[in-house]
């Protein structure tokens, strides 16, 4: 099965491997997901994550919501993408009615250790830190629970009307760690049997759980490694955690040059007699462009089938709503792309 | 601008460290680097891969092996159209694997491995432990290299959120086992005689306080039991780590950084490639991977396309006369026309920045700067590889 692929797939039009029924049976499920309280962003590194969480801040802030954005991995990738600065463990507002903050675990202990266990940790966090540090890295699930504790508590809040949020945004850690980050609070509970971290944990786990709340999404574009990730995540979240799945969102797909009659033409046009004469047409020193115009267009093409390919295996092991965001022709990688980006994610939820 | 090529490295290096973040490609160049040399160059050429996409490893014939090098069979080659004129080998790096035999090579004894290997934290902690995966790789890398195998080792390295992580890794595994904070935790223990015995000061230390008030008392206590355990290997590992780390400076090294030319990765690489600079680490080579074909750069292209658009009436009038049946539709020609063009148009956009990004690297890196195109299709076999290849070398 690894190698050709058969030719009947090769008949199949990129069309139909493409759009298969996703406008039909998945609309109605889609600007549902806009009024979750959290969506958790993860995905194969490389494959757009801080992009489309990114976007999808600023459309929701382009319908009003006030949203939070909490970076995990806190490269600074999502302030840069509002041409802001790289943010700290306080929220800053990058644009207006998004916030970023960006994830550290030892700011969260402090803040942990102050809200619910009552002890001030002022200023002298540092030799503790480091300790902490170390068993933090030693007991499975610590950091991941602080991680998650800090914006489970943002939800929690907002939802008390005690925080200015409508909606979090998490850029979350990528596929290979998600599951564990997410599993945290409730793996946390067999390892420990009794203690204040048990307590704590369950208010998580109940938020996390809730459909109404919560949605884990996967980032993937139309390419072999991060489809067969999108698809173990989707079966490992599904076994081991209990947390609702909302959708997929399938990046940088190249656009459909052609309909089914076009690509003949086209598949006619590069024959040796009648690009020979096109070129001619045009006037001979036009003969080398109009060749690499040609492959280009050839280029595109079939980049396009194999991604179309994975797709339909995506689609085919998936029954998750699809959104599609299409591989962007643009110069800019800052504000001018998210902003193309939410446009885009604007017209998928048919908005 | 003159394309770079690792042909140089190649022929000067023993150990190739290929790294860059996640989804740029690193598995399948670090496996063309090592295809082209034992096609090109020749000897005995292994590369150890880490997580392979399946069409990778099928192409390699990776299927069936595990933690062990195995032989890519001629017969490979010819299919795919090569001569090899060295040998190709290649091995898959299992974390669980490693971690169990390095366990066994360094603990005491039977008794205190086996304690080790079945502490229900084991699993957890070798999975998540600072940068063990990192760490994993290199201690391979060494082993490998110090049976004097092999005429040229290239090495994938693990999927780090941080490319930085692997070369501080044998540091820290080092800094980890003497570190003060292991004896703390795990000294009430060995003060009241091993097992079982009570946290006498727990209550006096701040430490202890914060951290039983967060995990409970029984639940330090698991831990500091298996790292007192673990702490038994401490000789045996420091030791080990710094030897790694001198393999890692030495002039027979060098590190080959991958990226594509989006924003975050190209961000990381040069990060990446300052703090190689910085600690005095070799960096061979800078491939840009997964690029436009410079084609969609051309001026003549852009000509073409835009009469392409400008003409696409007249000429579909032209093309429908030609007798050809796919063609005999002027209203479709002409759309056809005027979609080639403007998707021309659209990617001549990204080829540009592409360059011009091209030529800013080229100003500061230090080694080859090396450019590797997108492939119009997935990698099936060693002829896919080859293809890489032949970017790579010349």
């Amino acid at each position: 099965m690894l190698g050709e692929p058969d030719g009947s797939e090769h008949d199949l039009h990129p069309e139909e491997l493409l759009r298969g029924d996703h406008e039909t049976a998945q609309e109605p499920l889609l600007p549902e997901l806009l009024k979750k309280r959290l969506l958790v962003i993860t995905g194969k590194g490389g494959v757009g994550k801080s992009t489309v969480t990114a976007g999808l801040a600023l459309l929701a802030s382009d319908l009003g919501k006030r949203v939070l954005v909490v970076e995990v991995d806190a490269k600074g990738d999502i302030a840069s993408k509002f041409e802001h600065p790289p943010v700290g463990f306080v929220p800053v507002e990058v644009h207006p009615n998004v916030s970023v903050l960006a994830m550290d675990t030892e700011a969260s202990l402090r803040e942990y250790l102050r809200l619910n266990l009552r002890i001030p940790v002022v200023g002298r966090i540092g030799p503790i830190a480091r300790v902490f540090d170390f068993v933090a890295t030693a007991a499975p699930g610590v950091k991941e629970v602080l991680t998650i504790g800090k914006i489970a508590w943002e939800v929690r809040e907002s939802i008390a009307g005690r925080a200015p949020w409508d909606l979090v945004i998490v850029d979350a850690a990528a596929t290979g760690h998600v599951v564990a980050q997410l599993g945290a609070p409730d793996a946390i509970k067999d390892l420990v049997s009794v203690g204040p971290i048990r307590s704590q944990t369950e208010w998580m786990t109940d938020l996390l759980a809730d459909p109404a709340i919560t949605a884990l999404n996967v980032v993937t574009t139309p390419e072999e490694m991060p489809v067969s990730e999108t698809i173990d995540l989707v079966a490992r979240a599904r076994s081991e955690l209990d947390v609702p799945l909302g959708a997929v969102f399938v990046n940088r797909v190249l656009p459909e040059l052609f309909t089914r009659a076009e690509e003949s033409a086209f598949e006619a046009l590069s024959g040796e007699a009648v690009r020979s004469q096109l070129e001619s047409e045009l006037g001979l020193d036009l003969s080398d462009g109009v060749e690499s115009v040609l492959s280009g267009a050839r280029l595109a093409v079939t980049m396009r089938r194999s991604r179309a390919e994975h797709l339909s295996d995506l689609r085919a092991a998936v029954d998750l709503p699809m959104l599609y965001l299409p591989y962007l022709f643009t110069r800019s990688h800052g504000v001018r792309e998210t902003r193309v980006v939410a446009d885009a994610l604007s017209a998928e939820f048919g908005l | 601008m003159t394309a770079g090529s690792l042909d140089g490295v190649v022929a000067s290096k023993e150990i190739l460290i290929v790294c860059g973040s996640g989804g740029v490609g690193k598995t399948s160049i670090a496996a063309a680097i090592a295809l082209g040399a034992a096609s090109r160059v020749g000897g005995k050429v292994l590369v150890i891969t880490i997580d392979p996409a399946k069409q990778l490893a099928s192409a390699l014939g990776l299927e069936e092996i595990g933690n062990s090098e195995s032989r890519v069979p001629d017969s490979a080659f010819k299919e795919a159209g090569l001569t090899p004129r060295g040998e190709l080998w290649v091995a898959m790096l299992d974390m669980k694997e490693s971690w169990d035999s390095l366990v066994l090579r360094h603990a005491p004894d039977a008794e205190t491995a086996s304690k080790i290997l079945n502490n229900s934290l084991y699993d957890n902690i070798t999975s998540r432990f600072v940068q063990s995966h990192d760490y994993i790789a290199m201690e391979r890398l060494f082993e490998i290299h110090a049976t004097g195998t092999y005429d040229l080792i290239v090495i994938d390295t693990p999927p780090t959120r941080n490319a930085l992580d692997f070369l501080e890794a044998p540091h820290r595994m080092a800094e980890f086992f003497g570190g003060r904070l292991l004896r703390w935790l795990t000294a009430p223990y060995r003060a009241g005689g091993g097992r079982g015995a009570r946290l006498v000061n727990f209550a006096s230390k701040p430490f202890y306080q914060v951290a039983d008030r967060i995990l409970g008392t029984q639940f330090l206590q698991d831990i500091a039991e298996f790292f007192l355990n673990f702490q038994s290997m401490y000789d045996g590992f420091v030791a080990r780590a710094q030897v790694v780390e001198r393999l890692l400076h030495d002039r027979r090294t060098t590190f080959l950084v991958v990226t594509t030319l989006e924003s975050a990765p190209l961000r990381e690489a040069e990060i990446f490639c300052g703090e190689l600079t910085k600690r005095e680490f070799p960096c061979g080579a800078l491939i840009t991977n997964k690029t436009l074909p410079e084609s969609f750069t051309a001026e003549a292209g852009a000509e073409a396309g835009a009469a392409l658009i400008a003409n696409a009436h007249r000429l579909a009038e032209v093309l429908a006369e030609t007798g050809v049946e796919a063609l005999a539709d002027s209203a479709i020609d002409e759309r056809v026309l005027r979609t080639v063009g403007e998707s021309f148009g659209n990617f001549s956009v990204v080829a540009a920045r592409e360059a011009e990004l091209r030529v800013e690297l080229q100003a500061w890196i230090e080694g080859e700067l090396v450019n590797v195109p997108s492939l119009d299709a997935d990698i099936h076999d060693l002829s896919g590889l080859a293809e890489i290849a032949d970017h790579l070398f010349t």
